[in-house]
């Protein structure tokens, strides 16, 4: 069973990196839809 | 032979998708002379036609949108239009054949008005919900036949105590990896599409929005999960599930699922789990494209480019219907993606039922294969002899025996 636990796991690491992996990498709806004429602050 | 069935298997899966994504069949009631008394506007027959659901020609609509060359000159009374109504300027927009420009760089900003959006809702909140609830309904029901008729397949000879290996570690790690992500993307999906008629009345919006927010995140993010344990699964188990002639011989006998004692010879995979593992592939493929496709909205439009290879290889000739659209707003892309990807989880999500049926309650021993990755060589020898005579030159290794 370890190798299932360890799929769940590894499951949530890459949601949790690809939350910020793309947000870093310019895939945010912020960086893709807008630009600098737009105030989001 | 195998194209020819492929493309049978596409020209009726696309056959049902036009059906219900489109309105009823055409009637394109409005004669000439009828058009002519109303002035050019619609007329009674196109109401009508329109409230019986069926397609009405909007040819007098998209291409009422005023003549520049006619206009009058700028000094003249409504010379300031440039030959162009309010309302043929709005039927240009409508229509996507106005020269829009906007300052917005952002995809799909210069579409002010998108036609087919009440289309896909009505598409979407109807034939869609209706249909894959019943599939989903209709799996479960079978299933639960299938368990009071057959009840749980046994081990015939008796769980031995000795097992035998059955899927290495990381086998079962890249299964679990797109297995354990396919139900929280599968369950989150459901309750995406089924939110507005089962859940908001059931919880309420309050409850049901901050849910869903966090439900949107968790199903746009584990995808990447899927689809690298999809890729690992495929990788690894794509020569195993190379159809074979015993494979005939296992679907002759069903598999021996439906008589006690009968165990048709199989190897490492049988011709039920090479059915699943292709329609895993398939289906898991498909959903992934255009999951992607709705991941980063108007950047993989794939649609039009579908449709246009679609056309090109005779699809529609060979169906006896028009050519498929090639040319789409950014939004009907987007649409058309949403449909496609809702449709393709609904089957999905009925075939893996079947397949976690019996991987656990429907087959005495079968949850170990995938558990512990050992199993016992009683039962390996009834559901898959051929592959346990290649193995069996390990010694089985003493274990307790399976839960």
């Amino acid at each position: 069973m370890k190798s299932m636990y360890l799929a769940f796991l590894a499951a949530i690491l890459i949601a949790v990196i690809a939350h910020f992996g793309l947000d870093y990498a310019g895939f945010s709806s912020r960086d893709v839809t807008s630009g600098p004429a737009v105030r989001l602050d | 032979m195998a194209r020819m069935t492929f493309r049978i298997c596409v020209s009726l899966l696309l056959t049902a998708v036009l059906l219900l994504m489109g309105p009823a069949p055409s009637a394109r009631a409005q004669d000439s002379a009828s058009r002519a008394a109303t002035g050019g506007a619609q007329t009674l027959e196109d109401i009508l036609a329109r409230q019986q659901g069926l397609k009405v020609d909007q040819a007098f609509r998209s291409e009422a949108t005023g003549n520049p060359d006619q206009a009058a000159a700028i000094t003249d009374q409504l010379g300031t239009l440039g030959g162009v109504s309010d309302p043929e300027l709005w039927r240009a927009l409508r229509f996507g054949s106005a020269d829009v420009t906007v300052s917005s760089r952002a995809p799909a900003a210069d579409v002010i008005i998108q036609d087919g959006g009440m289309a896909w809702l009505h598409f979407r909140a109807g034939p869609l919900l209706h249909y894959g609830g019943y599939l989903l309904l209709a799996v479960l029901a079978a299933l639960v036949l299938f368990y009071l008729l057959r009840g749980r397949i046994r081990i015939d000879g008796g769980i031995t105590g000795l097992t035998v290996l059955r899927f290495s570690a990381i086998e079962r790690f890249a299964h679990w990896l797109m297995a354990g992500s396919f139900v929280v993307l599968g369950l989150t999906g459901l309750m995406m599409i089924f939110g507005r008629v089962a859940l908001i009345p059931l919880v309420g919006k309050e409850a049901y929005a901050p849910a869903m927010a966090a439900g949107k995140w968790v199903h746009n993010n584990l995808s990447w999960a899927f689809m690298i344990g999809l890729a690992m699964v495929t990788v690894m188990w794509v020569l195993h599930n190379i159809p074979n002639r015993q494979d005939l011989v296992w679907l002759a006998k069903g598999g021996g699922l439906f008589s006690k004692g009968v165990h048709p010879p199989a190897r490492k995979f049988n011709a039920g789990q090479k059915i699943i593992f292709w329609l895993v592939v398939v289906l898991g493929f498909s959903i992934s494209l255009s999951g992607l496709s709705l991941l980063f909205p108007f950047e993989l439009p794939m649609f039009a480019k579908t449709f246009a290879v679609l056309n090109d290889l005779g699809v529609p000739q060979v169906l006896g219907i028009a050519d498929l659209p090639t040319a789409m707003t950014p939004h009907e892309e987007m649409q058309f993606a949403q449909g496609w990807h809702a449709i393709v989880a609904f089957v999905f999500i009925g075939v893996i039922l079947a397949h976690i049926y019996i991987g656990s309650v429907g087959m005495e021993g079968a949850f170990d294969a995938m558990g512990s990755g050992e199993v016992d060589i009683q039962w390996a020898k009834e559901h898959h002899s051929l592959w346990y005579d290649e193995v069996s030159g390990r010694k089985p290794r003493d274990k307790v025996p399976a839960e």
